[in-house]
């Protein structure tokens, strides 16, 4: 008897997930309770046996993909740190959220490596930005921060350089307080503190030498004899941080036998520009425009996953109201616009990276202006759009398209909307993507260059937490948009694109099918944009809180973003009343944890595919270091 | 790009009106600024959000090829203008001070958008840098968020016209026209916290100040546990140096020596606390003493 509480002809990994936690409460009452406090779901696991509760969950249960793992700094509500853990199927289907806690003094939690691959890069950033280890982890070491930093900055009694107060909006700021430059605060006149035990005598970068270590690589090459006898080197080489091809400041250190790729590390951390640890001083509202600079080139995407994990805390409370249809119509139209972007983008610069340089970019830039042109007639910028907003959005359609920067080669000075959209969905982006798929589909070079490059088993795929085309294009069927459905993408009738063979070319693929996609699901909207024309984006017909207080709870807010699944994870500690600021905001970045696999891909391959692989992952730095 | 002759004859001395498109006269400077204005060749070097729009204002709607910018070198040793677009973190900091390092002169700087101007959105950052300008000269700052294409061209611009300004004739005007080499500018090492060399003396002097009770704003009481791990931190270091192979040669970069009076603040922060616990306990007895009175 293996499934006592649930109806005995049901396996295990069918069960729903309020079956699956049942299941687990009851087999291991004694290690594992429900989470009770208020607005919280899931499960509290003792530590000392997580891995054997994990492993239950991923073999017998059937939660196969570990979306996300981060931690949370309970000071003064608690005082322990807690790793937090979303499981999903890849079949479909909820979370199974599952958390451990630990001291705060020593923080040590077993590592789920082991279980799920995807866990390792996420762990690390755990251990660098708030202190905890895990032990059985097979390199844990500082991922983004440089080694020899002091202190784990994201926990709450850390303290920046230019620390004002633990919550904005700060007291010199409003109203009628004057703002200050923090250069003038600091003696240094620049962004620095250092700690008191400072050895300066004995003081070193050792930030390069620990890169190199816990690699296991030392400068000398190693000797090795090749399989004809002949004695030859392993190097190393480093590409980046300042390389053309990966995509911004990005690094990798491969190990390479002649022209072959012996091991391959990322390195990152380059553009870690704290987006945590200033979200949590923040408003919610303020943490709009951040979301733009995550990925930034389909910010309304990024906007869209922090709303909607944002309202699904506020529904926790009383006064909520869902945003109305047409608003999610909006939603929809300019999140796909964005896909589409995104797409042709990374397709563009996949090309540039195996040789067809800057020619075919230039041919999807200028489908690019275009809807970029839109955007900034719509929410005010090209490219940090801030468009959205808590229950609504910044504003309607407007009427007709005025451009206000593009005064020249312009099209768009004065443009019914409608019918620029139409125009634009019915016509131009068709055009586009077929222009595009008769010159590189069938071509031979890209076809040479792509197919079986980068492959990605579909094993390899799922346990290390790909995400978005780079998970379709090895096949697995999932897509959030159909798997854990949001907005109104039930109602909306397109398919999943997959292909089976885990290469270079069938991300590819997956691309260029899920560009005609979005533009299936456009079609589907125009219609119900002029069918809601005129009726109110919020649901009582007025603007909503512009500072909402947010109840108490915690939430995740997912979708598919252009890049993978991009998810928020934010944690409001409102007492009575709510509060105003997030207490823990972390971003499960698709960008940063689609670089998992990016060592096993490389294995074997010459080096001039590397930044090809890299390429057909698509990833954009802002939200790898956030 | 067209030439224009006329545009370049600076003199008085009258040309013949039919020989005006086939003769020009003028200074040995203005000829030099002129061929170098329109022929910079920004580095292509990315980081952050700015550089998509560096990239669209590259790109065929934009394309600042029109005005000489069209060859964007992946290298250092070709480029003369390094367009830092997006944000300055103190981890990559350290790079782009050795790539600015490794660029010929004559060489420009610029800054594009608010986060390479002076931090930006993320400013307060623990990871940040407040602009570039805290470690490079810069000669054009851009602002915008990301700045539009018509922006970083506005910005090109004003690059050119600096350029203009600049004579070979006075060595004092820009350092690359005046006789010697040009110092090198020193490379940041990654601490505890990012360190510039030129700041050296001004940290050692405030590690004695808070050392010494010295109440100082720049060296910073960690809590309790954080400071327990920066501890670990250097004591690690210091084994590494010792043990590995890599340490001591082409990786790390050891900085000048100099002796910090450890053991004493490490005294006088001892008596500190000793003195604080005396004054408290001298409190609780005349507390208790004012008690018994009552
Ligand atoms: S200025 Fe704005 S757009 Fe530019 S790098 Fe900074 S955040 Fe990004």
């Amino acid at each position: 008897m293996d499934n006592p509480g649930l109806a005995p002809e049901k396996r295990l990994d069918a069960t729903t997930v309020e079956e699956a936690i049942a299941y687990l409460r009851l087999e291991y009452a004694d290690v594992v309770s429900t989470d009770d406090r208020e607005g919280y779901q899931g499960l509290i696991v003792d530590s000392k046996r997580l891995v054997q509760i994990a492993r239950v969950i991923h073999d017998d249960l059937g939660f196969d993909y570990l979306s996300s793992a981060t931690a949370v700094d309970y000071l003064g509500a608690g005082d322990q740190m807690e790793m937090v853990y979303h499981a999903y199927r890849t079949s479909g289907g909820g979370a199974l959220v599952f958390k451990a806690q630990t001291d705060r003094e020593k923080a040590e939690i077993p590592s789920l490596t082991s279980i799920w691959r995807g866990a390792d890069f996420q762990e690390r950033e755990a251990w660098d930005l708030m202190g905890i280890r895990f032990p059985g982890h097979p390199n844990l070491k500082r991922i983004l921060m440089w080694e020899g930093f002091h202190g784990h900055p994201l926990r709450k009694d850390w303290r920046e350089a230019y620390y004002e107060e633990d919550q904005k909006p700060f007291d010199n700021r409003w109203p009628g307080g004057h703002v200050h430059r923090a250069e003038e605060k600091n003696v240094f006149g620049k962004n620095v503190t250092y700690p008191p035990d400072i050895d300066l005598g004995r003081l070193m970068d050792s930030s390069e030498t620990a890169v190199y270590q816990s690699l296991g690589l030392g400068v000398d090459v190693e000797r090795i004899m090749d399989k004809d006898g002949f004695e030859t080197n392993e190097l190393v080489v480093n590409m980046g941080p300042h390389h053309p091809s990966t995509h911004g400041v990005f690094r990798m250190v491969l190990t390479v036998d002649g022209e072959t790729v012996t091991s391959l590390e990322p390195v990152m951390g380059y553009l870690h520009r704290n987006h945590e640890k200033i979200g949590e001083r923040n408003t919610y509202l303020h943490n709009i425009p951040f979301t733009d600079r995550l990925d930034y080139i389909s910010s309304m995407g990024n906007n869209h996953g922090y709303v909607l994990a944002v309202e699904q805390l506020m529904s926790l409370g009383r006064k909520y109201n869902p945003p109305t249809y047409r608003c999610e119509a909006l939603r929809v139209l300019m999140v796909e616009l964005s896909r589409i972007v995104n797409h042709l983008w990374a397709i563009g610069f996949w090309l540039n990276d195996i040789g067809a340089f800057f020619t075919p970019v230039l041919y999807f830039v200028q489908e690019r202006e275009r809807i970029l042109d839109f955007f900034e007639a719509v929410a005010g910028s090209r490219m940090m759009c801030n468009y959205m907003r808590f229950g609504g959005l910044f504003g309607d359609l407007p009427e007709r398209l005025k451009s206000v920067s593009n005064l020249t080669n312009d099209r768009v000075r004065d443009y019914n909307t409608m019918q620029f959209l139409t125009e634009m969905i019915n016509e131009r982006i068709p055009r586009t993507i077929d222009d595009l798929e008769r010159l590189l589909t069938q071509n031979e070079i890209l076809i040479e260059r792509s197919v079986g490059v980068g492959v990605l088993s579909r094993e390899d795929a799922i346990n290390y937490s790909a995400a978005g085309p780079l998970l379709r294009g090895s096949g697995v069927d999932y897509d959030i948009r159909r798997a854990d459905p949001y907005s109104i993408y039930p109602e909306l009738d397109f398919d999943v694109a997959v292909e089976a063979e885990g290469d270079m070319y069938a991300r590819y693929r997956v691309r260029v099918t899920e560009l005609r996609e979005s533009v299936r699901i456009l079609k589907q909207i125009l219609p119900r944009l002029e069918a809601t024309a005129g009726e109110s984006i919020w649901a009582d017909g007025k603007p909503g809180a512009y500072a909402p207080r947010v109840p108490h709870g915690e939430a995740y807010g997912r979708v598919e973003n252009g890049k993978g699944e991009l998810g928020y994870y934010v944690v409001s500690a409102g007492g009575r009343g709510g509060s105003s600021n997030p207490w823990r905001y972390h971003v499960r970045a698709p960008s940063f944890i689609n670089l998992t696999p990016m060592g096993i891909m490389s294995r074997g391959y010459k080096v001039a595919d590397i930044v090809g692989i890299l390429g057909s992952i698509d990833i954009v730095l802002g939200e790898t270091d956030r | 790009m067209e030439v224009n002759l006329q545009e370049l004859n600076k003199t008085e001395f009258p040309v013949p009106a039919e020989l005006e498109n086939n003769i020009a006269i003028t200074s040995l400077s203005e000829l030099y600024n002129w061929g170098r204005r329109n022929s910079l060749w920004p580095m292509l070097f990315g980081l952050a959000c700015c550089a998509i729009e560096m990239i669209a204002t590259a790109a065929s709607r934009f394309d600042f090829s029109r005005f000489g910018f069209e060859v964007m070198r992946a290298t250092p040793r070709q480029a003369d203008l390094m367009i830092v677009s997006g944000t300055v973190t103190k981890k990559m900091v350290v790079p782009i001070v050795r790539l600015y390092n490794q660029m010929p002169e004559p060489k420009y700087v610029m800054a594009m958008g608010a986060c390479a101007s002076g931090g930006g959105p993320f400013k307060e950052g623990y990871n940040v840098v407040s602009g570039m300008d805290k470690y490079l000269p810069v000669d054009v700052y851009v602002p915008g968020c990301p700045p539009t294409p018509q922006a970083l061209l506005h910005g090109m611009i004003a690059l050119q016209r600096k350029i203009d300004g600049q004579s070979i004739a006075n060595g004092d005007d820009v350092p690359w026209y005046g006789v010697g080499t040009a110092e090198p500018t020193p490379v940041p090492v990654l601490g505890p916290d990012i360190i510039d060399p030129r700041q050296m003396d001004m940290i050692r002097r405030q590690a004695e100040a808070a050392a010494t009770d010295i109440a100082s704003i720049g060296i910073r009481e960690l809590p309790a546990a954080t400071q327990m791990v920066a501890a670990r931190v250097t004591a690690d270091a210091a084994a590494e140096s010792e043990t590995s192979p890599v340490s001591q040669d082409a990786l790390s970069f050891v900085l000048p020596t100099g002796a910090a009076p450890w053991a004493e603040a490490e005294d006088i922060r001892e008596k500190r606390k000793l003195r604080a616990l005396a004054r408290k306990a001298l409190r609780a007895t005349r507390r208790a003493a004012a008690a018994e009175e009552e």
